[in-house]
């Protein structure tokens, strides 16, 4: 039963991809994209990824549809001209799939838990979380204590990318803005999604912070959390409007988050130093090591979590800044 | 039977392809993007469709399992995790260019572009 359901989500994949690419449209191609990772989620479900699902839900059919979107709204929405080179690039693709289909047959059947990928240190992980960590979640456990460092490195590469726009977008307002009434502003004067999202907002918070703190028990963490909250504060300033949203979450605060989060990652290995410990080796924090990993990965999800909070709103607010529509 | 295995792998050839596509023919700034971005989720489903055991379950304990569960293995899902939201930062960085070109240039078509940068 799982397996017809799986290809039949594949196929759709398939199927919405190449509608992204042939509709001429961008406004449905961004909204089919938001479709395709919605698919892409229940792909990851399937496949035993509830942490990746949940994220790959949150951010990619959600803030990141909402983003091209803020885009779109200052670009084009229609894309005019047709390429040159069509048939070459066919071409190139073509033999690129076809050496790509020959290589698949080199590859362990799926699902095999005989292949080499399931024989390195996965279950190495697997049998250490119980005994260091003790934390039911082994992704978590991953994630934030085997490879902390991977992680606050993928930390400071979300903080860059928000510098990085706030520096490209954020410098500058966009021109003369037209001034809007109070009252057209955002979605304040359509009663309906008004009233139904304003009821929604404080249980999507509500939903973010269950999925931050209970992220070692549970699917969830501070990459999934942030993106939630993020995306409970983008509803809102969509349906209030930037000034309002601005006034609960000032940019000045964002920046401090953006900064914030890091350096509350990067102070945790400082501190495990300071105790005489490795760097990020969270095991000296308390007198049981154990109790230790789990205080460290608490801090250290509350960091990313702070982060990457800071740095979509950021980004989202940068890019609202600069509509003249 | 045997085929259907690969189905997954096969499936990530083919996205991989279509967004490499979309990266080198289409001249739209914004489709290009949205093929980067398609060519990085079938990086994610390769790794993830990799991570997967027959007969395993999402890798988070529970006593509610029986003692001899098969887990899932955990290591691509979060390497997943973290590029997904990586891949995101890095795509509203390439929308800042493109808004930025947008205001320089008043197109986000390549051809065109081109074209005011030779005058």
């Amino acid at each position: 039963m799982t397996i017809i359901l799986s290809i039949f989500l594949l196929t759709m994949l398939v199927i919405t991809a190449v509608a992204i690419v042939r509709i001429r449209n961008l406004f449905a191609a961004v909204m089919l994209s938001g479709i395709f990772s919605l698919l892409l989620a229940a792909n990851f479900f399937l496949l035993d990824a509830a942490d990746v699902a949940l994220t790959e839900a949150a951010v990619g059919a959600g803030i990141s549809t909402v983003l091209f979107l803020g885009a779109l709204a200052m670009t084009a929405e229609t894309e005019h001209s047709s390429s040159t080179n069509r048939g070459i690039a066919l071409i190139v693709t073509t033999t690129t799939l076809l050496a790509l289909i020959y290589a698949t047959f080199d590859k362990p059947a799926f699902g095999d838990p005989a292949a080499p990928i399931h024989q390195h240190v996965a279950p190495w992980y697997l049998e250490t979380t119980r005994e260091a960590i003790d934390i039911p979640n082994v992704v978590t456990a991953v994630l934030g204590s085997f490879r902390g460092y991977d992680t606050l490195g993928e930390v400071f590469v979300v903080f860059t990318a928000g510098i990085g726009v706030l520096f490209m977008l954020g410098a500058r307002s966009g021109g003369p803005k037209r001034a809007i009434p109070e009252q057209t502003e955002g979605l304040r004067h359509y009663q309906v999604p008004r009233i139904v999202g304003r009821m929604l907002i404080p249980f999507i918070l509500l939903f973010a912070l269950y999925v931050q703190f209970h992220g070692e028990y549970s699917p969830g963490g501070g990459f999934q959390a942030g993106a939630i909250f993020a995306a409970a504060m983008i509803l809102y300033a969509l349906l209030e409007g930037e000034k309002r949203a601005l006034h609960a979450l000032p940019q000045k605060l964002l920046v401090f988050l953006i900064a914030g989060g890091a350096l509350l990652y990067g102070g945790v290995g400082v501190v495990t130093m300071l105790l005489g410990g490795n760097f990020l080796d969270y095991s000296v924090l308390a007198d049981d090591p154990v109790k230790g990993q789990q205080m460290g990965l608490l801090v250290i999800e509350a960091g990313v979590g702070i982060t990457v909070t800071g740095v979509l709103l950021s980004i989202y607010h940068a890019f609202a800044a600069r509509d003249k529509f | 039977m045997a085929l259907l295995e690969l189905y997954h792998y096969w499936v990530f050839a083919v996205l991989l392809m279509i967004g490499f596509y979309a990266v080198i023919a289409k001249l739209n700034l914004i489709k290009k993007l949205i093929g980067l971005s398609l060519f990085q989720a079938a990086v994610f489903l390769l790794y993830i469709s990799m991570g997967k055991v027959s007969g395993g379950t999402a890798p988070v304990f529970s006593e509610m399992l029986p003692d001899d569960q098969l887990f899932s293995n955990p290591l691509p899902q979060v390497l997943i995790l973290t590029a997904i939201v990586v891949g995101i930062s890095t795509v509203a960085l390439g929308l800042g260019m493109i808004v930025r070109i947008k205001e320089e240039y008043g197109t986000i078509e390549e051809n065109e572009i081109q074209e005011i940068d030779r005058r």
